[in-house]
C-alpha cells in the first residue's frame, strides 16, 4: 500500500479538488479529510457514513467556585492565560490541558475533565472509503485528531488490501501539516502560480526534506500566470523535484463543486488524468 | 484598534484583503499567518529588524535529578520520558506550561529558551509590518502568534492578517480584537468553511463582517447565506483575472483607481460598523 499526502502550504490551491478527482481515478483507493478544521473532501465525495465517534484526546480543567479561595495561585502558574480570577473562572478555548493548576490548588477547586474536541466518521463512497472529521470551532489537538484519521485509514487500507491511501492535507506547516506528512511515501504539491504561492512551496519542501518525504509538484490553474508558473517549474528543476503536471484554470471547476461533483472532463479534469498517469510511475515503485 | 482579517479556508484572499486595505487607508499591518506568511511580499524591500523568538522547555540538570520520574509523570503531553539512565526530552512534543520545573522535588529542571521562529518588522513609507516566521518542523505556532501581538504598538490601529481554518491558531489570532473581517469566497468550500469560523467568531464574542472576494464566481450567494445568519456584507470585491494576476505577481491593486474605490469602500464600512 502507498501512502500518498496531497498539501499545499498555502490554503486555497487546490488541494481538495484534486485529490477528489485522483481518487475517482484511483478506484477503490482508501481516502483521508486529513484538514480537520475545514474539511471540504465530504462536499464532493459522499455516501453513507458507517461508523462515527468522538475524539476526546486531552482535559480540559474545570473550576468549581464554590471552593475556591480565590488565593492566585493557579493563575499565577498557568502559561496560557485561561484563569481569570473574577468570576473565577476557566476559559476552555485557552486552556492546554497541562493539569499544572489542579495539581498546586491547595484547595482542589480545580478538577481536569475529558475534552471532546470533535467527532470523525468513516463514510462508505463510490470512490472509496473516506475517513474524515471535524474539530468544534475554536479546538484545538487537530494534529493529534489527523495522527488518528491517519491509523484508522492505514489499518483499513491494509485490511481491505488497497493499493492507495490518498491523504488530503491541510495547509500550512504546523502541527497538522506534520501529522498528514508523517509516514506518507511522497507527497504531492499543489503549487498555485503567483509570489505567495511559491513562497509557500518553499516551506512546504523543507518540511519534506527535514520529514524524509519525497515531494512531487503539480502547478494548479497555471495559465492565470504563465511567468509565475515558470518560476514554480524552475524551482522544480532547481530543487529537483518531478513537476508532474499543469492544470489549467476552468469554469468547469467551479460548476462540478457547486453541484457537489468531482471534477471529471472538461480542461482541468483532462490534466489532471494526465497527472493520475504521471503518477503511475510512483504507485508501482 | 485591532482589526483580524480571516476566513476559515485558506486562499479566499485575506492576504490580498489585507495589504490592499492597509495602503488604502494608511493602516500598519500584523501577519499572524507565522506558518506561511506572504503580507511581506507586498510590503517592499524596505530595512528590516529580525528578532528570534524562543519557547521554554525543560532541561534537567544530571547532577540533581535522581530519575524518580516525577517530571515524566506529571507531563500531560508525552514529552519527558523517563530512560534507565536518564530523563530524555522531546523538545517537539513540549507545550511549555512548566509543570514539570514547578513539581520536581529536586529542583533539577531548568527551563531554556528554545528558538521557533523569528519576529520581522519593517516599514512601507508610515506604514509599519510586523510578521513572524514559524522555524520549519515547529508545530506550535501558537506562541509566536501571541509575540507577534505581544509586539504591536498600544494606541495604532493595525489590520492583522490571520491564519486559516477554526483552530488553536486562527482562535488566538482573532482572539481579543475589536472587530473581525471574515474574506469569504463564493463557492460550496469557501461557504462552508465560512460557517464554521462566523461560529468561532460568535464563541468568541469578536464583532464581525463579511468580505466577499472573487464575487461572481462560483455560484453561491455569500450575501444571502450571511443575510439568512444576521451577518453584516461589508462590499465585494469582484472576480477578475487582471486582479488575480496583479496580486499574483506581488503588485499592489492601488494602482488602478477603481480598485482602490473599493477597498476605500470596504474600509467606510469596516468603520460605519465599528462607530459605538
Amino acid at each position: 500500500m502507498k501512502e500518498l499526502a496531497v498539501l499545499s502550504g498555502k490554503g486555497g490551491t487546490g488541494k481538495t479538488t484534486v485529490m477528489a478527482a485522483l481518487s475517482r481515478l484511483a478506484q477503490g483507493a482508501v481516502l483521508a479529510d486529513c484538514d480537520v478544521d475545514a474539511p471540504n473532501l465530504h462536499l464532493l465525495i459522499s455516501g453513507d457514513t458507517v461508523e462515527e465517534h468522538g475524539f476526546t484526546a486531552s482535559r480540559v480543567a474545570t473550576l468549581d467556585a464554590s471552593r475556591c479561595t480565590r488565593c492566585g495561585l493557579c493563575a499565577e502558574a498557568c502559561r496560557f492565560d485561561a484563569i481569570r480570577l473574577d468570576g473565577p473562572s476557566i476559559d476552555r478555548l485557552s486552556c492546554e490541558g497541562c493539569d499544572l493548576c489542579a495539581r498546586l490548588c491547595p484547595v482542589e477547586a480545580i478538577a481536569m475533565r475529558d475534552r471532546t474536541s470533535g467527532r470523525w466518521a468513516m463514510t462508505r463512497t463510490a470512490d472509496g472509503m473516506m475517513f474524515h472529521a471535524r474539530l468544534e470551532p475554536g479546538e484545538g489537538n487537530s494534529g493529534k485528531l489527523v495522527t488518528l484519521l491517519k491509523r484508522r485509514a492505514r489499518e483499513h487500507a491494509l485490511e481491505t488490501s488497497a493499493a492507495l491511501l490518498l491523504v488530503d492535507g491541510p495547509p500550512g506547516t504546523g502541527c497538522p501539516a506534520i501529522a498528514a506528512l508523517s509516514g506518507a511515501d511522497a507527497a504531492l504539491l499543489i503549487a498555485e502560480p503567483s509570489q505567495s504561492g511559491k513562497a509557500d512551496i518553499e516551506r512546504i519542501l523543507a518540511l519534506c526534506r527535514r520529514m524524509n518525504v519525497p515531494p512531487m509538484m503539480a502547478i494548479n490553474r497555471w495559465d492565470l500566470h504563465p511567468g509565475m508558473a515558470e518560476e514554480l517549474e524552475e524551482l522544480a528543476r532547481e530543487e529537483k523535484v518531478p513537476m508532474l503536471g499543469r492544470i489549467p484554470f476552468d469554469e468547469g471547476v467551479h460548476r462540478c463543486a457547486a453541484s457537489g461533483r468531482v471534477v471529471d472532463a472538461g480542461p482541468a479534469g483532462r490534466a489532471i488524468g494526465e497527472l493520475w498517469t504521471s503518477l503511475q510511475g510512483f504507485l508501482r515503485d | 484598534m485591532r482589526i483580524a482579517v480571516a476566513s476559515g479556508k485558506g486562499g479566499t484572499g485575506k492576504t490580498l484583503v489585507s495589504v490592499n486595505l492597509s495602503a488604502a487607508a494608511g493602516l500598519d499591518l500584523a501577519d499572524l499567518d507565522v506558518e506561511e506568511p506572504n503580507a511581506f511580499l507586498y510590503f517592499g524591500d524596505g530595512s528590516s529588524t529580525i528578532v528570534p523568538v524562543s519557547r521554554p522547555v525543560p532541561s534537567i540538570d544530571e547532577g540533581s535529578c535522581d530519575l524518580c520520574g516525577e517530571c515524566a509523570r506529571v507531563c500531560a503531553f508525552n514529552a519527558l520520558v523517563r530512560l534507565p539512565q536518564r530523563i530524555r526530552v522531546h523538545e517537539e512534543l513540549c507545550h511549555g506550561c512548566g509543570a514539570c520545573a514547578r513539581l520536581c522535588p529536586h529542583q533539577a529542571i531548568e527551563e531554556v529558551d528554545h528558538e521557533m521562529g523569528v519576529l520581522i518588522s519593517t516599514a512601507s513609507g508610515e506604514r509599519r509590518l510586523v510578521y513572524g516566521r514559524l522555524n520549519i518542523g515547529e508545530a506550535n505556532a501558537v506562541p509566536l502568534i501571541k509575540a507577534v501581538k505581544a509586539s504591536l504598538a498600544p494606541g495604532r490601529t493595525v489590520l492583522m492578517d490571520c491564519p486559516p481554518g477554526t483552530s488553536c491558531n486562527m482562535v488566538e489570532a482573532v482572539r481579543g480584537s475589536d472587530y473581525a473581517i471574515m474574506v469569504a469566497e463564493p463557492t460550496p468550500f469557501g461557504a462552508h468553511d465560512l460557517a464554521l469560523a462566523l461560529d468561532v467568531l460568535e464563541r468568541l464574542e469578536v464583532p464581525h463582517g463579511v468580505a466577499i472576494n472573487k464575487a461572481g464566481m462560483g455560484g453561491v450567494d455569500i450575501a444571502a447565506m450571511c443575510a439568512a445568519r444576521g451577518t453584516t456584507v461589508l462590499g465585494a470585491i469582484p472576480f477578475s483575472r487582471d486582479i488575480a494576476q496583479r496580486h499574483a505577481q506581488g503588485r499592489s491593486l492601488m494602482d488602478r483607481p477603481e480598485d482602490r474605490r473599493t477597498f476605500l469602500g470596504l474600509w467606510g464600512a469596516v468603520m460605519k460598523e465599528m462607530r459605538p
